[in-house]
């Protein structure tokens, strides 16, 4: 995830040069164009870390959608951001096969050893932003971590300063 | 060989044979291990052959509803009029569930020949898989395997010379459990909110945009290429004895056994075999409390009631519960159950999609009182109105995630009642819940 530009600034289209072929790309893999919505909404966010009010209006233009729909899609999952976050965006599971196995620990250490302070909140200088998250499909591998694309196994609050490091 | 951990002698991997061996992955690799022969295979027979015979043996759907894979497919029209679609549903989310992820990293060939056996059956030229959007190496490694796959000849305008065209689209999710249940999951491809739809219509009458379509899990496709392969008769012959439940299935056990991981056993197993040999039984000095057997969403059966516990879909089902996705959250004697009942009532919360009342409040409402008791402040009535809400928030929405987050209220008030009274008496208090 590239760093995301902030919400004071102007939008400047998305969908130019190598990523306007990316989505036209995605055209003939639907019968629609609505159902390029998610793909489309995926390259944003890939391209500017979030999808702001500007990339919103964007994407309706470029698949003949209105505002107010794509609003409501882009509402309606969690993992796209409607405002800018850290650097590097941690989730960490805390339902309940890993809950039982210490995932909130593992949780309160992102907080203390990231400086972010409570959930949800991107720290002082930018660098992250720590959110628990429902399931993520690894309880085996409790407590499982997504920090940005990386996908961290058996994660303990032991290792998080180690982890961290990774991460500048 | 299984991953993470090696083939135990009580496992028969045919899923997972090929777990954790990274040289399974591509193309070739896949190919040399036997790959694709069960498509080629598929593709010298007629789709009703092909139909006939995963009948035959037996499969169900191993996404959850155990729901005969056949017969499923014979709801396809005979004729194509309008497109066929299949789904793959690889959104895997079900709290305690995690087999789908290893067959999407490790055989992602495996899973498209099943893909590919599956449409070929249901008269289908494209595929979409869903998978959710958190498994982002697993989406690369398909991605991959795809491409791949076109280059060998297993997908596109002529799968291995037979003139038959089959496309596969990756569709990647965003995050959103709903998006698991067959209709929801349709809506998201379509580019809409991941509300589930009103059935009838049935998705082989009118699924994606309105046409004919087939969903089925991730396990139960990868099953149905070994199986034309090997044969019904085979399959079938893989069970201990109950004729409704055959072959093999994925268990992912979670939570506080020694050996958390995948296990395939045939249908009927012991779970105790699964839980105290595979798994190595509880962590030192703990003993076992609970089991929740089939992912988050059935009920709760006790360390009493799993004993004797057949693992097949009638067998789960004699003792209350059922097999679900084969996803086992066992909790020792550490457990809190008031808790942990709490974090599943606050998941289905969190992941309702607020179109049907019941669903929308009643688990909002099904968490508050939970969070209430927990804190200390619940009342005697407190568990009457739980059973009472749970009852109003069964069999009464348009899909079934309400119902999924009464069983296991209903079931763990039934079953330990005395930790709820515990909180309500103020016998016993919770630092991790403020008013
Ligand atoms: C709330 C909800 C979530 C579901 N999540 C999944 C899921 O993540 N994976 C899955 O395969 N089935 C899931 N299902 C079941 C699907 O609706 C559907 O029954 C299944 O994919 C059919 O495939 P099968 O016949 O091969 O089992 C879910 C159902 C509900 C109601």
């Amino acid at each position: 995830m590239s760093a995301g530009h902030s919400a004071t600034e102007a939008h400047q289209p998305v969908f130019v040069g190598e990523v306007r072929q990316k989505l036209d790309a995605l055209f003939p893999k639907y019968p629609t164009r609505q159902a390029c919505l998610l793909p489309a909404l995926w390259l944003v966010q890939e391209a500017r870390g979030w999808i702001s009010e500007g990339a919103i209006h964007e994407v309706a233009e470029v698949l003949s959608l209105t505002p107010a729909y794509v609003k409501g899609v882009v509402t309606f999952y969690t993992m796209y951001h409607t405002h800018p976050v850290g650097r590097h965006f941690i989730q960490v599971c805390t339902t309940s096969p890993c809950n039982i196995c210490g995932a909130e620990d593992v949780a309160k250490a992102f907080l203390q050893h990231t400086g972010c302070g409570e959930l949800g909140a991107t720290s002082p200088d930018g660098r992250f932003t720590v959110i628990e998250v429902e399931c993520l499909g690894a309880c085996g591998f409790a407590t499982p971590v997504l920090i940005d694309d990386d996908f961290i196994e058996n994660v303990t609050p032991e290792r998080v300063p180690g982890i961290l490091q990774g991460y500048k | 060989m299984g991953y993470p951990h090696p083939t135990h002698p009580k496992e028969q991997a045919v899923l997972s044979k090929h777990f954790g061996d990274a040289g399974a992955r591509t193309f070739d690799g896949w190919v040399k291990r036997g790959g694709y022969e069960g498509l080629k295979k598929a593709l010298g027979m007629t789709r009703e052959q092909v139909i006939e015979e995963v009948k035959a043996s037996g499969l169900r759907g191993r996404g959850g509803a155990g729901f005969p894979t056949g017969m499923k497919w014979s709801f396809m029209p005979k004729d194509v009029v309008k497109p066929h679609y299949l789904v793959c549903n690889a959104d895997e989310s079900e709290p305690g569930t995690f087999k789908d992820r290893e067959i999407l990293r490790w055989t992602p060939h495996q899973l498209i020949e099943g893909c590919a056996v599956g449409a070929y059956a249901i008269g289908a030229e494209r595929i979409y898989i869903y998978i959710r959007g958190e498994f982002t190496a697993e989406h690369k490694i398909l991605v991959k395997a795809v491409e791949e796959a076109y280059q060998g000849g297993a997908l596109g305008a002529n799968v291995f010379g037979s003139g038959k065209r089959i496309d596969l689209v990756v569709h990647r999710g965003a995050g959103a459990y709903i998006c698991g249940e067959e209709t929801a999951m349709m809506n998201s491809i379509e580019g809409r909110r991941g509300n589930p739809r009103i059935k009838p219509p049935f998705p082989a009458v009118a699924g994606l945009w309105a046409s004919p379509t087939t969903i089925n899990n991730v396990e139960t496709l990868s099953a149905s290429s070994h199986i034309i392969r090997e044969g019904a008769a085979w399959y079938k012959a893989l069970c201990r004895g109950n004729p409704k439940s055959t072959g093999t299935k994925l268990f992912s056990v979670c939570g506080h056994v020694q050996r958390p991981g995948n296990y395939e056993v045939v249908m009927g197993t012991p779970m105790t075999d699964l839980v105290f040999d595979m798994c190595g039984g509880m962590r030192p000095g703990r003993t076992l409390k609970a089991v929740i057997p089939g992912g988050s969403s059935v009920p709760i059966l006790t360390a009493k009631e799993i004993e004797g516990c057949l693992l097949d879909y009638e067998g789960v089902v004699e003792k209350g519960s059922m097999l679900g996705s084969g996803g086992m959250i066992v909790m020792d004697d550490s457990t809190d159950i008031v808790y942990q009942v709490m974090r599943l009532a606050r998941f289905y919360a969190h992941e309702s999609c607020a179109q049907c009342t019941q669903c929308r409040e009643g688990t909002a409402w099904t968490t508050r009182i939970l969070e209430r008791i927990l804190a200390g402040q619940g009342k005697k009535e407190d568990l009457n109105l739980l059973l009472d809400l749970a009852d109003n928030m069964t069999g009464k929405t348009i899909c079934v995630l309400s119902d999924s987050c009464a069983a296991p209220v209903v079931s763990a008030i039934k079953k330990f009642p005395e930790e709820f009274d515990a909180y309500i008496s103020r016998a016993r208090t919770s630092s991790l819940v403020t008013a």
